[in-house]
C-alpha cells in the first residue's frame, strides 16, 4: 500500500475543509458526512519492522510540545494525590508517557503453526467521538473539525479525567506544569495531560505527520475516513486479515489492520493496563449510553405538556359536575 | 420550590423535583475529577460518584426528568394557575437561571454526538456558564427557602 502523496493529501484535506466549511446548522446527515471526512490512519501492522524511527520522529517533532515543569512542585493536597513526574525519563521508549506520544508493541503469535513476531505502533486512536474530548469538564481538550483530538496545554489542569475516561487510558500527566500553577496549585489540578496530537500544526502546514512520514516500511496511510476504512477492507481481505479501530469505542480514526487475530495479539502484548500500554481488547461505544437517551430528551416536554393537559381536563370535568367550586 | 407556591400542586411533584435537582447537583458536581481526590467516593455507598460515565448517565437522566417536570408546571400554570397567582421576583430569577441551566446544558448535550463539536472558546463558556448559573441557582434557592420566598403569590 502507498502513502497518499502530498498532493492527494492537500486534495483531500481541502475537500474535507472545504465540507466542514460549508456545512450549516448541525444535522444529523451532515454530521456523517463531517465523520467520513475525518482525517484517519490506515496502519498496516505486517508492515512494521519495529524499527521505531516513528518513535524518534514523533519526539523530535513535538519536542516544542512537551512540558516544562517547574520545581520543586508546590505541595498538593490531601497527600494521595499522585505526583507524576517523567521529566527525569524522558528517554523511556517502552511506553507512553508525556514525553513519548507513540511506542512500539510487541507480540508474538502463531500464524499457519508457525510464530512469528509483529510490532505495532501505539499512540492515541483519534476516537470519532472522543471522550476525553466530550468529558472535559474544563473544555481544555478539543476536536478540530478534521477530526484530530487535542489537549490545549494552555488549558488543562492535569485532573486526568480524560485518563479515566479513555477506553486505552493514552492521556498521560505531568505534574508541576500547566495552568493549575497559577490558580490553587495545592488543592485542584495536578500538570498537563499529554497524548498524540496527530501532529495537528504539521497537518496544518500541508505536512504529513512526523512518524507517518520518516516510516520506512510506509505502515501508516492517512487519508479521509471513508477511503481509509475501504482502503483497510481492502487490504484485510488480501490477506485475509483483521481490522481493529473501526467500530472500537463506536469508531476510531486509527484502523489497525494485522495478519493475525486481534485477540491473539492482545493475549500476547504487555499491556499493564493505565500504565502507557493500551490494550488491543474490543471496546463498545462508551458515549452510546447516554447519548441515547436523546429520545428521552424529546419525549419529556410532551410528556410534562400532556400530563398536565390531563390535569386540566380532570379539573374542568370535576367543576362541571360541581365537585369544586 | 417550583409548585411551592402553588395551591393544588402535588406534594408528590414537590418531591420528585427537589430529588432531580438535588441528583443534577451532586452528578454535575461529579464531573469534575473531585469526588476521588477528597475522599468523597471513598465513603461506603458513594463509589459510584467517580465513575464519570455513571454519573455523566445519571446527569442525563435527571435532567429528562428535569425537564418533564418544568414543561408540567409552565403548562399547569398557564391552564390552570395564571388568573389567580402571579409569579414572583423569586420566582422569575429561579426560573430565569433554570432556563440558562437548561440551555446551556442542552447545548452541551449536542455537542457530545458524533460529529459535532464546538470551537474551545464556545466550550469553555458554555462549561463556565453552566456552574456559575448553577451556583447562582442553588444560592437563590437557599435564599428563596430561607425567606420562605415562593415561586406563585395569589393575587385574588
Ligand atoms: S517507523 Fe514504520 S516500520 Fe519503523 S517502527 Fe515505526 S511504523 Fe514500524
Ligand atoms: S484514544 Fe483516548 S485519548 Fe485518544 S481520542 Fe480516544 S479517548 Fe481520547
Ligand atoms: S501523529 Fe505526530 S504526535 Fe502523533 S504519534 Fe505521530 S508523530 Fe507523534
Amino acid at each position: 500500500m502507498k502513502n497518499l502523496t502530498r498532493r492527494q493529501f492537500l486534495k483531500s484535506g481541502a475537500i474535507s475543509a472545504a465540507v466542514v466549511a460549508a456545512a450549516p446548522i448541525p444535522e444529523i446527515h451532515a454530521s456523517q458526512s463531517r465523520i467520513d471526512n475525518h482525517l484517519a490512519t490506515l496502519i498496516d501492522i505486517s508492515r512494521c519492522i519495529g524499527c521505531e524511527a516513528c518513535v524518534d520522529a514523533c519526539q523530535e517533532s513535538n519536542q516544542d510540545k512537551f512540558p516544562k515543569p517547574v520545581k520543586p512542585f508546590p505541595a498538593m493536597l490531601p497527600s494521595r494525590v499522585p505526583v507524576e513526574d517523567w521529566s527525569d525519563k524522558q528517554d523511556v521508549r517502552n511506553r507512553l508517557t508525556p514525553y513519548n506520544w507513540l511506542f512500539i508493541q510487541h507480540a508474538v503469535v502463531q500464524k499457519d503453526g508457525q510464530e512469528m513476531e509483529l510490532t505495532i505502533p501505539r499512540r492515541c486512536m483519534h476516537c470519532v467521538n472522543p471522550p476525553c474530548v466530550k468529558l472535559c469538564p474544563w473544555g481544555s481538550a478539543v476536536q478540530y473539525p478534521n477530526g484530530i483530538s487535542q489537549i490545549d496545554p494552555e488549558l488543562c489542569l492535569g485532573g486526568a479525567k480524560c485518563k479515566s475516561v479513555c477506553p486505552w487510558k493514552i492521556p498521560q500527566r505531568q505534574t508541576g506544569a500547566g495552568l493549575y500553577l497559577d490558580i490553587l496549585p495545592s488543592l485542584a489540578g495536578n500538570g498537563l495531560m499529554n497524548k498524540c496530537d496527530r501532529c495537528y500544526n504539521r497537518i496544518a502546514d500541508g505536512k504529513l505527520p512526523a512518524c507517518i512520514e520518516v516510516c520506512p516500511e510506509q505502515v501508516q496511510t492517512i487519508g479521509p475516513r471513508s477511503d481509509i476504512i475501504r482502503q483497510a477492507h481492502e487490504l484485510a481481505d488480501s490477506m485475509n486479515g483483521y481490522i481493529y479501530g473501526e467500530t472500537e469505542n463506536g469508531g476510531t480514526n486509527s484502523i489497525y489492520v494485522s495478519p493475525v487475530p486481534f485477540e491473539a495479539l492482545n493475549r500476547s502484548i504487555d499491556k499493564k493496563t493505565g500504565q502507557g500500554r493500551p490494550h488491543l481488547k474490543p471496546v463498545t461505544d462508551r458515549m452510546d449510553q447516554a447519548n441515547n437517551l436523546a429520545a428521552a430528551f424529546l419525549i419529556a416536554p410532551i410528556a410534562g405538556i400532556a400530563s398536565a393537559i390531563g390535569r386540566f381536563y380532570k379539573l374542568a370535568k370535576k367543576q362541571s359536575h360541581g365537585e369544586i367550586s | 420550590m417550583i409548585p411551592s407556591g402553588m395551591p393544588d400542586s402535588g406534594k408528590s411533584a414537590h418531591w420528585t423535583y427537589r430529588i432531580v435537582l438535588f441528583f443534577l447537583a451532586v452528578t454535575g458536581f461529579a464531573q469534575m475529577p473531585i469526588f476521588k481526590r477528597y475522599y468523597i467516593a471513598d465513603i461506603p455507598g458513594l463509589g459510584w460518584l467517580d465513575q464519570f460515565y455513571m454519573t455523566h448517565f445519571m446527569h442525563y437522566l435527571a435532567a429528562v426528568f428535569l425537564i418533564g417536570l418544568v414543561c408540567y408546571h409552565m403548562t399547569a400554570y398557564i391552564l390552570l394557575y395564571r388568573k389567580q397567582f402571579r409569579i414572583t421576583p423569586a420566582g422569575y430569577v429561579r426560573g430565569s437561571v433554570l432556563a440558562g441551566l437548561l440551555v446551556t446544558g442542552i447545548l452541551m448535550m449536542i455537542k457530545n454526538f458524533p460529529g459535532y463539536g464546538y470551537p474551545s472558546a464556545l466550550i469553555i463558556t458554555l462549561d463556565v456558564v453552566h456552574i456559575v448559573f448553577t451556583v447562582t441557582f442553588l444560592a437563590a434557592s437557599t435564599w428563596a427557602l430561607a425567606g420562605k420566598q415562593k415561586w406563585l403569590v395569589n393575587v385574588s
